[in-house]
């Protein structure tokens, strides 16, 4: 019988690797593994990058196009589906390892331009213009008038600790991330340490959890580990949904492995031997990704009964929430996975010493899992030299919004936040000028031009009046209208209130209310209508106090944060809405009145037979005029007029 | 129905906390909760149809009333917003005559909004089964419709 060689592999990685505990291997493993890992490939190696925002730019297509032009043309080269490497705005990218030379990274390359870009490639011509950079790590012969990776603003402003295996191994590969030296750490935890050593070297590294509170992660450990119990639960907190973030996703879609190892130390250390990921509703690509990644290691025996004979055992579960916001809290995230509406609870009692099922529980954010394994690894002292006095290691970011360059990044801790505007996503799209940097979510805060300078810090942050949140960055330029934009918030958090306490359910209600009317078109400006909408804006500092004191939980006490920021900093655009009853973003419809120029008009009739409300007036031939009090301000006429004689007043 | 049944061989008899993986999974096998699958369940799990229908309504996956025939997602997540996502939102409901969540009276279209997909350089984004449509302008709306309209009658 002929072995299967996917089997061959996986017997020697288990025998020859896994189970090898000494710390150097044997020469003819190592270069086994340098092939594994592709160091030196004898046939061109082309990477396509598949996370999900490459999917939306269409990645998969040109994936599908790049294996069809190597079939016509019978050119042997192998082609390897890859994680994301941040860079969102150059997707699809495709990457190109010529045996003997330097790596290409290439941009933007859609479906159409495959087959441009391998016969350039093929026969040595590049195309320049999608060429981003050359990758010089490899030790190759490098390409002449090429800048390299670490030239790139982009790239060179990073610390890639997190990313660094995104976009370089095929996710669904768990013989290749093994070849990366993965799951070595876990299994040497297993092997040499206790559940206290482990919960030592991570309070010692100083590793704080990168989600909201920035609570020590050594520390949280510590307390579930000493909390007596039978038995104890692990829950990684994989439900991402600041509707601005993708920090999560993208390094679970890049490197699921590292977080399931992650997964299996933290577990080890809190002696859970159940850990469950708890996954964003609607991830359809990070699922999939995430069950083959579980498979494969269960398959290689690094999950379930006695693993690897140390006598510890572990089930990792995926569990997919149903869709609320407030599931993100980490007790209200504890009811939903006991089959109960995802309410929030009274802390103490923390999770830590009573959680799911009334059992000690530790709840960690993706990436600081992603960390873990990186500090067995590196030890402590390496994640200590990177960051600030409080604040140590790397932080993600996802740059979103109005950046000339957007997608993931990883930044040292201490990097100011004017380094990530202006170099790494490279100022502001279509030259617009930069309005505010909006941090943290829904319940986040603005950061003003001024501002900028403040460091990537939990406490600097803090005493900014902002917290570090969930990694999402927003950069917003002055199109955006900031009255809408927090009204947009106040009606994401208002939709996703749990409805227990009062000051949330009702406050986030009466502020969305107030807002609509600020900028709702003025058609009854009675005395009434616009006393009410006074005094409405007159209470809407007082509700944001009442609910910011009174709330159960983060969700209300930080839902009023928008408003109050923007307030601070963006007063004038406020009084302009509710005195003025002017946007100068030009976004409020309900605000937008339109004149037409008479010289300009020539009597077209174009406007007036389109207008949805009947009121542009007057004789064909002759200039026409708007009601002001008829208009809606849709903007209809505005972009039908052929003449440019309509304007915004 | 006899996917309902099924689906709660699967699972333990009582157990509550299995009440969201149970309807999860009654969803994705047909689309949407059926009033027959909340009763069978409330019996096989001891709980009150009320109590599972009170939770089932709380969280957004939900839903009960079937998808139409062609059924869009539109991201309503920052980006999208701030790239002009509420014009497209708008122009779609005026289309339909239908708000997120609901099925034309024909059955051949539905609906929603959902958070941030991840296409946030492509904004506003839209997904119509396993197809992206990425940089939409709301005049393009009823081009689009159109021929959704007919994919939909194709069905």
């Amino acid at each position: 019988m002929k072995e299967n060689p996917g089997n061959g592999v996986r017997k020697f990685l288990i025998e020859e690797v896994l189970r090898h505990h000494s710390d150097t291997l044997k020469p003819e493993t190592k270069k086994r593994l340098s092939e594994i890992r592709r160091e030196k490939p004898s046939i061109p190696v082309i990477y396509v990058n598949t996370g999900t925002a490459a999917v939306i730019s269409g990645a998969l297509k040109s994936a599908g196009a790049i294996e069809e032009y190597l079939t016509d043309l019978a050119i042997k080269a192998e082609v390897v589906r890859v994680g994301c490497h941040g860079p969102a705005s150059f997707e699809p990218i495709v990457c190109i390892h010529l045996p003997g030379k330097n790596k290409l990274i290439f941009r933007n390359i859609t479906e159409d331009k495959v087959e441009s870009l391998l016969n350039g490639v093929f026969h040595n011509d590049m195309p320049e213009e999608d060429l981003v950079a050359q990758d010089g790590n490899t030790g190759f012969e490098a390409w002449q008038g090429i800048p390299f990776i670490n030239e790139i603003p982009w790239f060179r402003l990073q610390k890639r600790v997190i990313l660094s295996n995104c976009g370089f191994y095929n996710p669904c590969s768990i013989e290749e991330y093994i070849a990366r030296g993965g799951y070595l750490q876990f299994l040497k935890t297993v092997r040499n340490y206790t559940y206290e050593e482990v919960c030592d070297i991570i309070e010692k590294s100083g590793l704080r959890g990168r989600s909201g509170g920035g609570f020590k992660t050594g520390l949280k450990w510590k307390y579930a580990l000493n909390a007596s119990s039978d038995n104890r639960y692990m829950i990684c907190n994989a439900k991402e949904s600041d509707p601005g973030a993708y920090t999560d996703r993208t390094v679970l879609e890049g490197d699921p492995h590292r977080l399931i190892e992650g997964i299996c130390i933290a577990s080890y250390a809190v002696g859970a031997s159940t850990a469950i990921i708890f996954l964003k509703a609607g991830a359809v690509h990070s699922l999939e990704k995430l069950e083959r990644a579980l498979e494969a290691a269960r398959d290689y025996g690094l999950t379930g009964h006695n693993i690897f004979s140390s006598g510890f055992n572990l089930e990792i579960i995926i569990r997919n929430e149903a869709g609320a916001f407030v599931c993100g809290e980490e007790t209200a995230l504890i009811g939903s996975l006991e089959g109960k509406r995802g309410m929030p609870e009274l802390k103490p009692p923390y999770p830590t010493t009573s959680g799911l099922y009334g059992k000690p529980t530790v709840i960690n954010n993706v990436e600081t899992l992603m960390n873990v394994p990186l500090i067995m690894e590196h030890g402590p002292e390496w994640f200590r030299s990177m960051g600030t006095e409080g604040s140590k290691g790397t932080k993600l970011f996802s740059i979103a919004g109005r950046g000339r360059l957007i997608g993931l990044v990883e930044v040292e801790m201490g990097t100011t936040f004017r380094t990530i505007v202006e170099g790494i996503a490279d100022g502001i799209k279509e030259g617009r000028a930069f309005k505010t940097l909006q941090i943290g979510g829904p319940s986040g805060t603005f950061l003003t031009e001024k501002n900028l300078d403040i460091p990537v810090d939990y406490e600097a942050l803090r005493e900014a009046g902002t917290a570090m949140g969930s990694g999402g960055l927003v950069i917003v330029d002055d199109t955006t209208c900031m009255v809408d934009l927090v009204r947009y918030y106040m009606g994401f958090i208002h939709k996703e209130s749990c409805g227990k306490c009062i000051p949330c359910r009702e406050g986030t209600g009466r502020m969305l209310e107030i807002l609509e009317n600020v900028i709702r078109k003025p058609h009854t400006e009675d005395s009434n209508a616009t006393l009410e909408r006074f005094k409405g804006v007159m209470q809407l500092e007082t509700i944001a106090s009442v609910m910011k004191d009174t709330s159960l939980c983060g969700l209300g006490q930080t839902a009023p944060n928008p408003f109050i920021s923007a307030l601070n900093n963006y007063r004038e655009e406020f009084e302009e809405h509710i005195f003025d009853r002017r946007c100068r973003a030009n976004v409020c419809r309900g605000l937008r009145t339109f004149s037409i120029d008479v010289d300009k008009c020539t009597g077209c009739t174009a406007c007036a037979s389109k207008c949805p409300t009947n009121a542009i007036y007057g004789t064909r031939l002759q200039p026409f005029f708007i009601v002001d009090d008829k208009c809606i301000g849709c903007g209809i006429c505005f972009d039908i007029c052929k003449f440019s004689a309509i304007s915004v007043k | 129905m006899s996917n309902i049944e099924d689906i709660l061989r699967r699972y333990r008899s009582g157990s509550h906390d299995s009440l969201i993986p149970i309807l999860q999974e009654v969803q994705a096998e047909e689309g949407f909760i059926p009033e027959e699958a909340i009763v069978k369940i409330g019996s096989f799990l001891g709980m009150s149809t009320t109590k599972i229908y009170g939770l089932a309504t709380f969280y957004d996956q939900f839903r009960f009333v079937p998808f139409g025939k062609v059924h869009l997602r539109i991201c309503n997540g920052t980006t999208c917003f701030i790239n002009g996502s509420t014009p497209i939102i708008n122009a779609v409901k005026e289309a339909f005559g239908t708000d997120p969540g609901q099925t034309t009276r024909d059955g051949r279209f539905s609906f929603e909004l959902t958070s941030c997909m991840g296409g946030c350089n492509e904004g506003p984004v839209m997904r119509v089964g396993d197809d992206y449509y990425s940089h939409l302008r709301s005049e393009d709306i009823p081009e689009m419709v159109r021929k959704l309209k007919t994919l939909a009658d194709l069905q």
